[in-house]
């Protein structure tokens, strides 16, 4: 069976790019040869990338399309043929099906006969196809940022194409790319190997013919290669490892296509400055590996991932070089550290007026200002519910919180914001409380980093983003549709994860009620939307519940979060029982009769309906319901008060029989108006009893 | 040490660097500028790159640009930061396929033996808002070490471009440090005498400059006066565009009529052809002057800036200003070339 392998061959594309387009490419050709029918039954595929170049090697691939029977249905037979003999109608037909006049067929439809024929689809030989097709998914992979560079500007590119290599076994097939041709040959390391080309026999030599190249092409193992060589550095300094981190490792993969480890080391006396200061220049700045010891101290050693293995005279240039390098930056962020202590955080408010937090909402000054009235609010919300906090370090922390901005080191290593205040806060004697607001107050950034570990960074982080969050959305900077320029969801996320994830006792409306002005109704109605679309992220996407019971739950209130989560784990606990899957059913039929209803004129589209008299329940069915309903509602009412929810989950599954054997015995839309009107009132009183806790008219059934 | 001390004896001076990249660049076509006689904040700034990346002509061309980051001085004490650096800044229009050889080629042409180095192409996108300027590349990684920075030029002056640049930019400076391999920019030998022997280092040369420099940058500039001068340059600036604009790109309408206007002067004067005559007014139209004093702008806003005398509200409207004139420049010079072509 034959063996396909496409390479494409470009200038360095960015690290943080590749492996998603590795994994396009793969899905894509892989789609090509399914949709094409080359695909054998049997197959396999593999797909590689370096920062030089993306390939995918598909094995049991059909060297031809199978021929495919197309029935097709043409001209009326009576127009087809007169007298026996095929009018100008039948012979354009057949000619069009790819079959002699002969071969058309009569078939009976309802309309009377028609001509009919079987068309022979011969298959193409797959060289053909993939010829035709492949570079087309090779220009569609989706990248962050294009360029163009050729003149004309015929195609656009994440960076230049400089070869392609298209195999089918042993032939070149006929693709062709942003001028490039494609042949058999690849390139191999740029310095070890030079420009001279890497002949590709046979698909099954690509790994093999690269590696002789110095060139690892296979991603998984050359992670592998580099976390060993990690490994094996460290392991000359006793009792010391290398500091995890899977994203740098990531990067450092993508950076290099024959990775080795070099080991470093920095003065003793840097290890003075923070560690936090240390760790981002070595891990962003210069995409080096920390070192710790046993404590997970870090020790003065550092790893570097080189894209190379060099000759033994120059791996000590090269630990002589990057040590260079590391030194002159940790030089300047010890001088910068140094000059922002003349400066006390304390006296940095007063620099705030000058620094802009947005042009229409003014200064950083402004900004704190605003924290400051909303971090009291919600400080004295939560101390009323009997939360303990200590309210002076809170007030300290916030008023302090932005004044990091201005100092140098924030200014140099801006991914350290909040944690540079936050030390320069401890150092100046501020109090641990308030060094830990202020420290923490940018976390959680993304989903998975931990929220604030005490309650006033926690209460500082919820204020600075509502606070954000409400005054964009007044001036009508919401986030639209891929838009969001001032990453207010991510913001959102944030609250919706402190407010899930730490015992405060508050809901979102809670949180716009601490803002310092009051809301447009409008603007708090789009703000209450937008959270609920954050609580479903949450609730989907990172609690992994499923969509309709997020649905059903956040229909019944979207308000408090960890109430929703307590919901959706009770509804999702119980959805499985029967009885509640057949309540669901009902429910969903309740509200159809209630709309249609109300469609109908019968209701009125704003009354309100109820309560059910008991005069005029005539049928069993609607007399044992209407009193099952009654003795039930106080008693899940109180579960649900206690948030009992899967006990009172459970208690509306008993309603079950009585649900059933209404809709069973009972009709509700009959002609006598009292009748009927009296059991719209019933169903809609049982809906509006028992929906509380989730709309179970959202549930889908399995 | 005994490496780095033998990298250090053979290793080129910094003037002796300049001559060799000049020279590679040379052999391989291009044209060698001077650096521009006016401060600039980087060699792109330069007309050589700025003004010859529009339109389609296509250019190879290098020069070496000293660059002016008041901000960045520090009174010569920073044995890493300098108020002026040098560039080397090479453009190819359009750039060849093999331009990334072309460039280690380069590396090796002053002595970097390639193979006892790590070098990395880490992505890097290049942008200069004021001059509506971006394009992507990468940062060209040494040992750790930034020493380059390459770009494709997408836009300028807010124009697509088409062809495409090839921009290389090389810091001068951190190449020398690191192939001497000396902790501080002050300590690089600039030249050695061939007779003697005798080093004359980065410090004795430019020491002094770093230092007045920073003090004038930082202390001494008087604001008022900048502002002014920042204020006379744009006026001049904004009204030799509003001369041209109002002369070479009129309306539609107007342009018909002032068109039957000079024919009929012309035609009573007894003089040449129109089209002739406006050929030769749009050639002579000084829109390198006009980007002079855009140049002498930017210098004065990063001047200013440095003597924190620009508050942040203010920063975004000057900046914006300055980048209207830029802008307007390098579009009004592109429909200067284009009307010269047709």
């Amino acid at each position: 069976m034959p063996n396909l392998l496409f390479e494409a061959g470009l200038e360095e594309i960015p690290a943080r790019m590749i492996a998603a387009a590795e994994s396009e490419l793969r899905e894509r050709v892989l789609a090509l040869l399914g949709r094409e029918r080359l695909l054998a039954e049997e197959h396999e595929i593999r797909s590689y990338s370096t920062p030089r170049r993306l390939a995918v090697q598909v094995s049991g691939v059909l060297a031809r399309q199978p021929d495919a029977a197309q029935e097709m249905t043409g001209p009326a037979w009576s127009v087809a043929f007169r007298e026996g003999q095929p009018t100008p109608a039948a012979q354009a037909f057949a000619k069009k099906a790819g079959v002699a006049v002969e071969a058309l067929r009569k078939i009976p439809t309802p309309k009377g006969d028609y001509a009919g024929a079987t068309a022979v689809h011969r298959g193409r030989e797959a060289a053909a196809v993939l010829g035709d097709l492949l570079a087309p998914e090779l220009a569609a992979l989706y990248w962050p940022k294009n360029m163009y560079w050729r003149p004309g500007k015929p195609e656009r590119f994440v960076r230049p194409v400089r070869w392609l290599l298209a195999l089918l076994d042993h032939a070149i097939l006929p693709v062709e790319f942003a001028g490039v041709r494609a042949g058999n040959r690849t390139q191999g390391h740029r310095i070890l190997h030079g420009d001279a080309p890497v002949a590709i026999d046979h698909p099954d030599d690509y790994l093999g013919a690269l590696e002789a190249a110095s060139v690892t092409a296979d991603v998984a193992l050359r992670r592998h290669r580099i976390r060993k060589a990690l490994d094996l550095e460290t392991r000359s300094i006793p009792g010391a490892r290398w500091r995890e981190d899977a994203a740098l490792i990531e990067t450092v993969t993508h950076l290099t296509e024959w990775p080795s480890v070099v080991l470093g080391s920095f003065d003793r006396e840097y290890l003075e400055l923070p560690e936090e200061v240390l760790v981002t220049v070595m891990r962003d700045h210069q995409k080096y590996f920390a070192v710790e010891n046993a404590q997970g101290r870090l020790e003065p050693y550092f790893l570097a991932v080189l894209n190379t293995h060099p000759e033994e005279s120059g791996i000590d240039t090269i630990r002589h070089g990057n040590e260079r390098v590391l030194r002159a930056r940790f030089n300047d962020a010890r001088f910068f550290w140094r000059v922002d202590q003349k400066i006390s955080l304390e006296d940095r408010v007063d620099m705030l007026p000058s620094v802009t937090f947005h042009k229409e909402l003014g200064s950083y000054w402004d900004k704190t200002q605003a924290n400051l009235s909303t971090a009291e609010r919600i400080a004295d919300t939560i101390s009323k519910r009997g939360v303990s906090l200590d309210a002076q370090s809170l007030l300290t922390a916030t008023r302090l919180a932005k004044t990091d901005l201005t100092t140098e080191l924030v200014k140099e290593f801006t991914e350290l914001q909040g944690i540079i205040g936050g030390l320069y806060a401890r150092v100046q004697g501020l109090g641990e409380s308030a060094a830990q607001a202020i420290y923490w107050q940018y976390s959680p950034a993304a989903v998975d980093d931990p929220v604030p570990p005490t309650i006033e960074g926690q209460v500082l982080g919820l204020a600075d983003r509502i606070q954000t969050i409400a005054a964009m959305f007044a001036i009508g900077l919401e986030p639209t549709g891929s838009k969001d320029p001032f990453a207010l969801r991510r913001a959102a996320n944030a609250v919706v994860k402190i407010l899930a994830e730490t015992g405060l006792p508050l809901s979102v409306s809670d949180l716009l009620q601490a803002l310092p002005s009051a809301l447009e109704p409008a603007t708090r109605e789009k703000l209450l939307a937008f959270f609920r679309e954050r609580m479903e992220f949450w609730l989907r996407d990172v609690r992994g519940f499923a969509y309709d019971v997020v649905n059903a739950v956040l229909a019944a209130g979207a308000d408090d979060v960890r109430d929703a989560i307590a919901r959706a784990e009770a509804l999702t606990a119980v959805r499985g029982s029967e009885n509640l899957a057949a309540i669901a059913i009902a429910f969903k039929r309740s509200k159809n009769i209630l709309r249609q209803a109300r469609e109908k004129g019968i209701l009125n589209p704003g009354e309100e309906i109820g309560p059910a008299s008991t005069n005029l329940l005539h049928d069993p069915a609607e007399k044992s319901l209407y009193n099952e309903a009654r003795m039930l509602a106080p008693a899940v009412e109180e579960l649900r008060r206690r948030r009992e929810y899967r006990s009172a989950l459970e208690q509306i599954a008993t309603l079950r029989p009585h649900v059933d054997l209404f809709f069973d015995k009972v009709m509700v839309m009959v002609d006598d108006a009292h009748l009927r009107s009296n059991r719209l009132a019933l169903i809609g009183e049982v809906l509006n009893a028992f929906s509380s806790i989730a709309d179970f008219s959202e549930l889908v059934s399995a | 040490m005994t490496v780095s001390t033998r990298t250090t004896s053979s290793a080129l001076t910094f003037q002796e660097l300049l001559l060799r990249l000049q020279s590679f660049w040379a052999e391989q076509g291009c044209v060698l500028a001077q650096p521009y006689d006016l401060e600039v904040g980087a060699g792109t700034m330069s007309p050589d790159t700025f003004l010859r990346v529009l339109g389609p002509d296509p250019i190879a061309i290098a020069y070496t640009q000293p660059s002016r980051r008041p901000a960045d001085g520090r009174y010569g004490e920073n044995p890493n930061r300098l108020y002026k650096h040098t560039q080397l800044q090479v453009i190819l229009k359009p750039p060849p396929a093999d331009i990334q050889e072309i460039y280690l080629q380069s590396l090796e042409s002053i002595g970097i033996r390639l193979r006892e180095h790590d070098i990395k192409f880490e992505e890097d996108n290049w942008e200069w808002p004021v001059g509506g300027a971006w394009g992507v590349g990468w940062q060209v990684m040494l040992d750790g070490l930034e020493i380059t920075q390459f770009t494709y030029f997408q836009q300028c002056g807010g124009m697509d471009l088409d062809p495409i640049s090839g921009e290389i930019t090389y810091g001068l400076e951190r190449i020398t440090q690191f192939l001497q391999g000396t902790d501080s920019i002050y300590d690089i030998v600039w030249s050695r005498d061939p007779r003697t022997g005798r080093e004359v280092t980065y410090g004795e040369v430019r020491l002094q400059e770093e230092l007045q420099l920073s003090v004038y940058n930082f202390e001494a500039a008087d604001i008022g006066r900048l502002w002014e001068h920042l204020r006379l340059y744009e006026s001049e600036c904004q009204a030799l565009l509003d001369q041209f604009n109002t002369e070479f790109r009129p309306k539609a309408e107007k342009a018909a009529e002032r068109h039957e206007k000079i024919h009929e002067r012309l035609v009573h004067d007894g003089a040449g052809r129109p089209e002739e005559d406006r050929a030769i007014a749009l050639r002579r139209f000084p829109l390198l002057g006009a980007y002079e004093l855009c140049l002498k702008c930017s210098h004065l806003f990063n001047l200013l800036d440095a003597r924190g005398a620009i508050s942040v509200t203010e920063r975004v409207a000057v900046m914006a200003r300055i980048r209207n004139m830029v802008v307007g420049v390098a579009k009004a010079y592109a429909a200067q070339r284009r009307g010269l072509e047709a």
